[in-house]
C-alpha cells in the first residue's frame, strides 16, 4: 500500500523554479532514495513534503492530502524530517532533545521505551545523555537527530544528507543503525544522499533527480547496473 | 551602618524592578531575536489596568491579577498581529515597531487618563521593620523577594516542565522546532505574553513608588536595557544580578560619592556598561556566540 504519493511537485524560492514536477511514490515499510547533482531539487523535495517550502502538485499522505500544511501539522500526521544539518537543539541536553523529539506523545512508558531504544541504537548517546547537544560530535548529533526523530513515532522518515561531514567510518555506522531501524520499527523511509553507494544499502528503489524533475526511476540493484549512475554517483 | 544597609536594601528594591522588565526583555529576545523597547510602556498599560480597577473598588490584590491576565492576552495579541509581520524580515525593522509601539501605548495612555500623576495603592505596607538594629522598609523586602519568587517560578516553568522545553526548543530553532510538531507560533505568543506578564508585576510593585504616570517606567526600561548588555543577553540570572548590581551602586554613588549626587545618579549604570562593553562585550554573564562548522 502506497503511505506517501508525490504527483507533479513543484517548488521555487522567489522567481527561481526548484522543483519543476517531481513524482514519487512511498510504499508502507518501504524505504526509497533520492539521488541527483547539487542543486537538482533532492532537499526541496523533503521540504516540500514537511511543509518548509510552499509548493505545487499533489501530496498525499495516507489518504491525507498534507501539501500546504504547516510543518508542525505535517509532523503530527506521522512524518518525522531528519533536516540536513542535523536541527539538533545546541542549548537543550541530549535528554531534553530527545523529549521534544516526543512532544506530541502522551504515554509516558511508551516515550520511556523510546529513549531506551535509541540509546541502544545509538550506544554513544547513552553516555553524554545529560550533556548539550551542541558538545557533541557531528556523528553523534546526527545520531540525535535521528533519534529524535524516532522519538516522534513517525510512520515516515524524511532523512537529509544523513553522511554529511560525517568521516566514512562515522557515516556507514550511522547507516548501519538506520537500517536496523527500518527493519525493527518498519518506519517507511525518505533517504536523500549524495553518497549514493550508502543510499544502496538502505534504499529499495530510488528516483535520480536533475534540474527538479524525475531523469530516472527504478530498483536499487536496476540503478546501480546503470553505467551513467557509476559514472556520477557511484565513482566509477 | 544603618544608612547603608537601608541604602543597599533600597537598591535591590529598585534593581529587582529593572530586573523584572530586563527578564522580559531577554524572554522575548531568546524567543524572536529582537529586543522590545515596549516592554516598559505594555507594563505600564497593565498598571493603568489595575488602577481602574481599584477605582471601582475592586481589591488590589484582584486588580493586579486581573492586570496580568490583561498583559499575557496583549503580550500574546501584540506578538500575533502586530511582530509576526517582523519577526522573518529585517531585525532593524522590528525594533523600530518596538520603539514606535511605545511611542504608541505612552500616548494612547496619555490620552485616557492623563499625563498627571496618579496615586498607586501599596501592594506592601509602608511601615519599616528592624533588623540587627536597622531599619528597612517592608515594601523593599517585599518588592524584591516578589521578584526573586517570580525568578524562581519562571526558571521551574522553563527547566522542569514540557512547555518550558518546548519555549526553549522554539527559541534555539524554530523550524527544527516545528519538524517535532511544536506549535512554534502559538508558542511564540505564549512568549510574549510571558514577557508582558512579567512587565505586569514590575509594574504594580513600582507605581506605589514612581506613583502612575504614562512614562513611569522610561528610566526603568532605560536601566533595565543597561542590565541586559550588562549581564549579557543568553543569561537571565547574570541580568537579574546585573539589575540589582545597579540599584544598589546608583543608590550609593548618590549618597557616598559627592560629586555625583542624585543629578548624576543615573550615569552610574552607563560608566560600568561602558567598562563592561570594552573588557567583555558578551557581558558579564554572556556566552559568545560560537558557530560550529
Amino acid at each position: 500500500m502506497t503511505l506517501l504519493e508525490l504527483e507533479d511537485v513543484t517548488a521555487s524560492y522567489g522567481p527561481v523554479q526548484v522543483l519543476d514536477g517531481v513524482t514519487l511514490s512511498v510504499p508502507e515499510n518501504g524505504a526509497v532514495g533520492i539521488l541527483g547533482a547539487n542543486g537538482a531539487g533532492k532537499t526541496t523535495t523533503l521540504r516540500a513534503i514537511s511543509g518548509t517550502v510552499r509548493a505545487g502538485g499533489r501530496i498525499v499522505f495516507d489518504g491525507k492530502d498534507i501539501r500546504g500544511m504547516r510543518p508542525d501539522q505535517v509532523a503530527a500526521q506521522g512524518i518525522a524530517h531528519v533536516p540536513e544539518g542535523r536541527g539538533t537543539l545546541g542549548d537543550l541536553t541530549v535528554r531534553e532533545n530527545l523529549m521534544v523529539g516526543a512532544y506530541l506523545r502522551k504515554d509516558r512508558k511508551g516515550i520511556d521505551e523510546d529513549v531506551d531504544y535509541c540509546l541502544d541504537l545509538f550506544p554513544n548517546l547513552r553516555e553524554r545523555i545529560t550533556s548539550n547537544a551542541s558538545a557533541l560530535s557531528g556523528g553523534e548529533q546526527q545520531m540525535l537527530a535521528v533519534s529524535r526523530g524516532i522519538m516522534s513515532k513517525p510512520r515516515l522518515m524524511l532523512l537529509d544528507e544523513a553522511s554529511l561531514g560525517l568521516a566514512p567510518s562515522t557515516a556507514k555506522n550511522v547507516y548501519d543503525a538506520i537500517r536496523r531501524l527500518r527493519v525493527e520499527s518498519g518506519i517507511a523511509m525518505l533517504v536523500v544522499e549524495q553518497n549514493a553507494n550508502l543510499a544502496f544499502t538502505l534504499v529499495d528503489t530510488a528516483t535520480v533527480l536533475e534540474t527538479g524533475r524525475n531523469a530516472l526511476t527504478g530498483s536499487s540493484a536496476e540503478l546501480k547496473g546503470m553505467d551513467e549512475i557509476r559514472r556520477a554517483y557511484l565513482g566509477g | 551602618m544603618g544608612e547603608f544597609v537601608q541604602l543597599v536594601v533600597d537598591g535591590l528594591s529598585t534593581g529587582s524592578v529593572y530586573a523584572a522588565i530586563a527578564l522580559a526583555i531577554v524572554l522575548v529576545h531568546s524567543a524572536t531575536g529582537l529586543v522590545n523597547f515596549a516592554q516598559g510602556g505594555m507594563a505600564v498599560l497593565a498598571a493603568y489596568v489595575a488602577w481602574v480597577l481599584t477605582n471601582q473598588s475592586v481589591p488590589l490584590v484582584v486588580a493586579v491579577l486581573a492586570s496580568i491576565v490583561f498583559s499575557f492576552v496583549l503580550g500574546a495579541v501584540v506578538e500575533r498581529y502586530l511582530m509576526r509581520r517582523f519577526e522573518r524580515g529585517d531585525p532593524d525593522t522590528a525594533v523600530v515597531v518596538t520603539i514606535g509601539l511605545l511611542t504608541l501605548i505612552t500616548g494612547i495612555a496619555g490620552w485616557l487618563w492623563s499625563y498627571n500623576n496618579q496615586q498607586f495603592p501599596s501592594l506592601f505596607p509602608l511601615d519599616t521593620v528592624s533588623f540587627l538594629g536597622v531599619s528597612i522598609s517592608i515594601r523593599s523586602i517585599g518588592t524584591t523577594l516578589s521578584i526573586v519568587a517570580v525568578m524562581i517560578v519562571l526558571q521551574l516553568l522553563f527547566v522542569r516542565t514540557k512547555l518550558g522545553l518546548a519555549l526553549r526548543a522554539v527559541a534555539i530553532n524554530p523550524q527544527s522546532a516545528a519538524f517535532s510538531g511544536l506549535p512554534v507560533e502559538r508558542l511564540l505568543m505564549v512568549g510574549w505574553g510571558l514577557a508582558a506578564v512579567l512587565g505586569a508585576v514590575a509594574g504594580a510593585l513600582v507605581a506605589p513608588q514612581l506613583t502612575l504616570t504614562p512614562g513611569m517606567l522610561d528610566n526603568a526600561l532605560v536601566y533595565a536595557l543597561a542590565a541586559v548588555i550588562l549581564g549579557g543577553l543568553t543569561s537571565p540570572v547574570g541580568v537579574v544580578i546585573a539589575a540589582w548590581m545597579i540599584g544598589v551602586l546608583e543608590n550609593l554613588a548618590a549618597v557616598y560619592v559627592p560629586f555625583i549626587g542624585h543629578d548624576l545618579k543615573i550615569a552610574v549604570p552607563f560608566i560600568l556598561l561602558f567598562v563592561v562593553l570594552v573588557v567583555r562585550p558578551q557581558g558579564l554573564f554572556g556566552r559568545k556566540t560560537v558557530v560550529r562548522v
